[in-house]
């Protein structure tokens, strides 16, 4: 008995794996005739940040404009500029900011679609604590996080001329829950909503915004390196174009969106929460696709933005050499921008 | 209003058994409602009580169990800090202390001490110590700058706080145990500054806390559930949200604001031991749900009782209530039908049988009487009713027929008594001197009214109208008498006094029946036109002139005929001139009677008779007659009527 069913479960095996074989080479001959294949990094964890790309990758958008994309897993260890560096990624999604550092500090790259037009990035206090206005902030502890999160911030505190005790913050936002920092950094589509999920009410809180205080930061941005964009420029424009379809489409159809968008989750084993993706993918339609008639459209960046960026960089001595140049750091290949 | 004015049509044709079966069954269904309402109630009020009870019982033994677990690890570390900032302390001190504290407590996966920056050692950023569980073997690492314990919730918040502090709930790094770190900040006291030295952590397993609250089983899907302070899952049935949701998420998901603000209150520490009722977001049932705070690090417990399950006992009590209720019921009314039955059956056959003695059917047999109540009375009642009756109309049925023949009789008496009349006119065609018209109307009843008239001989005439006293029989016999002794005496040429005396003399022998006759006799002297004439209590006839004047003939005194034997009757004289009339009459004209008891009268009588003086006799009388018509308007006659005309014309022959 044991015998025969081992024997079968061989056989069933052995079958399978030949089936997959032939499947798999047969797919490899018909990819190797039609696409080229490209290979893509975003910088975080897999989540409704970047809808876009997972969606434009599970449309078939990519395939459409003759890639076969790779997309690798992000996250805090894996940043995606350094993958770029080393060439083990074709395109990464950075910030605008850590873009033009490294850029500065020799990077080859290049700006080919700047995804997000208005920062998330925020700061929040409870009205409980007494903060309703900039001027409030002054003499509190503030919760900033490292490197580039924290440029706006301190920018914006030295705007409004505010002393404060600067706290390291760490990816949870139970310091400031327990009140141990009256301010904290937040992403708007993201620790926000955790915060309202930890049982905080919108009108309990009090939050910033930098392009409110005309510190906008455009944040995520499509970054290739400049050999790349020599080499195949219409790969460029391809994985650009598909994936500004993929947002587009992700936002049209955000139910489906966010059923790709988990499944990629479970896939990397990270906990699912659809309210909190639903109201990242909202969020992420607010700042891609801002409604107030004066941000570029998708994919685009305004050489204002950039210099903005820049001046803050420089200021906070952050960019020390010599500043890149916008023609050269920021190259435009959405179809839309042509017409 | 008009509901109930239909309900009343609709009962009105209804029987005895309907009216009985609605009445008693709609009230026993208002009584059972009423009785099943209140024991409801009160069953309910009882439960509810219960649960309310047995709710606290529950969550706060849960939560003592939980209180106690945590308030033993809270233990010590606090003693950890107390030995350090009341001691010196050297680095292997510090590992078998870290070493002891892991290894002499179960529920302890992990301990460290972790020093700020250049505390403890003066060249090092990053000194923690810590000795952890692992594969059953106690394991140790230093925590170092890759860790970068600085940014970790368990000693960044004790230390800004400057107070202990639970963590968040965290899966352990080797897998699915879900821990949570104690950290305690301690001091270092340098001169009279107190300055943070550090804070030493322990981690625990809550497993042990998750199966006091997993095994809150109540009823079938009755539950506990615990919640961490920013509102995330740590035990519920629905294990997919366990640290994956808050409970403001799943509001969220859900859109149900009211989750929101319990689970606001929840987390603030606020505690509802008054069970109140929410849906279950794992059944969707009601539930009452109560909770509690854990005090020690900010969680909340709570527990949700299914309503229905809850009910399920008193709800299956009720079913069967309702069921003993309804059977009950049927039964009552069926009953009621049966009472009702044995009332009505023989009622409607009484009914019946009425209806057929109605019909005339008198023999019909009525329901025999089998009880002795109201109904047994009334089929009694009955038997004795319809045998009088039967009785009765038997009676009636012999004495109408006797009735009826004697009628028949009688209307032959009459015809005969009619018949003896003259009534042919003219009744002497070869007569020119004088005319002669008469008539009789009789009533229903045979009278005893007669007229009579004859030749004596070839020059006179007599003539009589008389009225015999009462009807019937006896007066039309009394009258045929009468009638026969007055031709009989004029036929021997006496004058009409001599007539009517005589007549008197032998109508009083042997009427013992004091019947008598009021006569009125005349004899005409047709060459001359003198009347003699006798009056016999009768009334006066009218003299019509041919002048138009009209009189009341004069009386000769005689009082009614029959009555007394030795009355004397004298003859008085009248001259009639040709064209002069005598109109004789009899009660049934001037008392004819009209429905309102009035008489016809003498006074009209003669009005009339002046009226008409210049028709002719047959005129006058048909013109008399004419208006006692019009005037009884259809009164039933009481008395005959008898009215006769002579006319004299004279002797024309001779003139």
């Amino acid at each position: 008995m044991y015998i025969s069913t081992m024997a079968k479960k061989i056989f069933l095996c052995c079958l399978l794996s030949c089936t997959l074989l032939l499947f798999c080479v047969s797919d490899k001959v018909h990819g190797q005739e039609n696409l080229k294949r490209a290979s893509f990094i975003p910088h975080w964890s897999p989540q409704a940040q970047f809808a876009g790309y997972f969606v434009a990758f599970e449309k078939g958008f990519y395939k459409k404009h003759g890639i076969a994309l790779n997309i690798q897993q992000g996250g805090p260890h894996r940043p995606s500029l350094d993958l770029l560096e080393k060439q083990a990624a074709d395109f990464a999604i950075a910030w605008l900011s850590t873009a033009i550092q490294r850029r500065s500090q020799g990077l080859s790259l290049v700006n080919v679609g700047q995804i997000i037009q208005r920062s998330a990035l925020i700061l929040i206090a409870k009205k409980s604590r007494g903060i309703y206005k900039p001027e409030d902030i002054n003499g509190r502890k503030v919760g900033l996080w490292r490197a580039d999160f924290q440029l706006q911030p301190v920018a914006f505190l030295k705007k409004y001329n505010l002393k404060v005790t600067v706290v390291p913050q760490s990816y949870s936002v139970n310091l400031f829950l327990r009140d141990g920092v009256d301010v904290a950094s937040a992403m708007w589509y993201n620790e926000y909503h955790t915060i309202l999920n930890a049982g905080l009410n919108p009108d309990e809180l009090t939050t910033f915004f930098f392009y409110e205080h005309e510190l906008n930061f455009p944040e995520d941005g499509v970054y290739t390196l400049e050999s790349t964009l020599k080499r195949d420029p219409e790969l460029v424009r391809a994985f650009v174009n598909a994936s500004i379809e993929g947002w587009l489409y992700a936002f049209k159809h955000p139910d489906e969106a966010l059923d790709i968008v988990l499944k990629y989750m479970s896939k990397a084993n990270i906990p699912v929460n659809r309210v909190h993706q639903k109201w990242m993918l909202e969020r992420m339609k607010d700042i891609v696709l801002p409604e107030d008639g004066k941000s570029p459209p998708i994919g685009m960046l305004t050489e204002s933005d950039f210099i903005r960026v820049c001046k803050v960089l420089e200021e906070n001595g952050i960019i020390t050499g010599k500043m890149p140049v916008f023609d050269d750091f920021f190259v435009n290949f959405t179809d839309h921008a042509k017409k | 209003m008009i509901s109930l004015s239909i309900l009343q049509t609709m009962l009105k044709n209804k029987g005895i058994a309907f009216k009985l079966v609605l009445f008693f069954t709609l009230s026993s269904v208002c009584i059972f409602t009423l009785i099943f309402g209140y024991n409801y109630y009160v069953s309910r009020r009882a439960i509810e009580k219960g649960i309310g009870e047995n709710s606290q019982n529950l969550i706060l033994a849960s939560k003592n169990k939980i209180e106690a677990v945590l308030a033993a690890a809270q233990k010590i570390p606090e003693n950890i800090s107390y030995f350090l900032e009341n001691s010196s302390y050297n680095e292997k001190e510090i590992y078998r202390l870290l070493y002891t504290v892991v290894e002499k407590n179960p529920e302890i996966y992990g301990a460290a001490i972790a020093f700020e920056p250049h505390v403890f050692k003066k060249d090092a950023d990053f000194f923690a110590p810590y000795f952890f569980k692992e594969n059953g073997a106690i394991n140790f690492k230093h925590l170092d700058k890759a860790y970068n314990y600085f940014l970790s919730d368990w000693y960044q918040i004790p230390k800004e706080l400057q107070l202990p502090e639970w963590t968040e709930p965290y899966f352990g790094e080797g897998g699915n145990i879900l821990m949570c770190s104690y950290g305690v900040p301690f001091y270092k006291k340098t001169g009279d500054k107190r300055q943070l030295a550090g804070v030493i952590v322990i981690d625990i397993s809550i497993e042990s806390l998750r199966s006091i609250v997993s095994s809150i089983k109540i009823l079938k899907t009755g539950y506990g559930f615990l919640i961490s302070k920013n509102g995330t899952y740590i035990t519920h049935p629905m294990k997919e949200i366990i640290m994956n949701e808050t409970i403001f998420s799943i509001a969220e998901a859900r859109k149900k604001k009211s989750l929101r603000e319990i689970g606001r209150s929840m987390i603030k520490g606020e505690s509802s031991l008054t069970p109140f009722m929410v849906d279950s977001i794992l059944t969707g049932k009601k539930c009452w749900m109560t909770y509690v705070p854990i005090i020690s690090n900010g969680w909340s417990l709570a527990i949700l009782f299914p309503q229905d399950e809850l009910m399920e006992d008193i709800a299956r009590l009720n079913r069967m209530v309702i069921f003993l209720g309804i059977t009950g019921i049927l039964l009552l009314a069926i009953a009621v039908v049966y009472i009702a039955r044995s009332i009505t059956k023989p009622l409607r056959a009484m009914a019946q049988a009425t209806q057929g003695i109605g019909a005339g059917n008198l023999d019909i047999d009525l329901p025999a009487v089998t009880s002795g109540d109201e109904v047994g009375k009334l089929t009694e009642a009955f038997g004795y009713m319809k045998a009088s009756l039967k009785a009765y109309i038997e009676q009636l049925t012999e004495a109408t027929a006797l009735k009826e023949r004697m009628e028949s009789e009688l209307k032959v008496a009459h015809d005969i008594q009619m018949s003896i009349l003259p009534k042919m006119f003219p009744a002497f065609p070869d007569r020119t001197e004088f005319d002669i018209y008469a008539i009789i109307k009789p009533a229903k009843e045979v009278g005893g009214d007669f007229y009579d008239f004859f030749q004596i001989d070839h020059e006179h005439l007599c003539f009589v109208i008389a009225d015999v006293s009462g009807k019937g029989i006896p007066a039309s016999l009394f009258m045929a008498v009468t009638k026969t002794l007055i031709k009989a005496k004029a036929a021997v040429g006496l004058t009409p006094d001599r007539i009517i005396t005589r007549v008197n003399e032998e109508l009083c022998v042997g009427n013992d029946a004091n019947m008598f006759v009021t006569i009125f006799c005349a004899i005409l002297d047709v060459r001359t036109g003198e009347v003699e004439y006798t009056n016999g209590g009768h009334n006066p006839p009218l003299v019509i002139r041919k002048s138009g004047e009209v009189s009341v003939l004069k009386s000769t005194g005689g009082i009614v005929v029959g009555v007394i034997d030795d009355a004397r009757y004298t003859a008085d004289i009248l001259t009639l001139e040709p064209g002069d009339s005598i109109y004789l009459y009899t009660d049934g004209v001037n008392e004819a009677m009209n429905e309102n008891g009035e008489l016809f009268s003498d006074k009209r009588l003669e009005q009339d008779i002046i009226k008409l003086k210049e028709k002719s006799i047959k005129e006058i009388i048909d013109g008399i007659m004419g208006e006692i018509e019009i005037f009884v308007q259809g009164t039933p006659q009481s008395d005959d009527i008898t009215m006769m005309v002579i006319q004299y014309r004279g002797n024309t022959k001779e003139g």
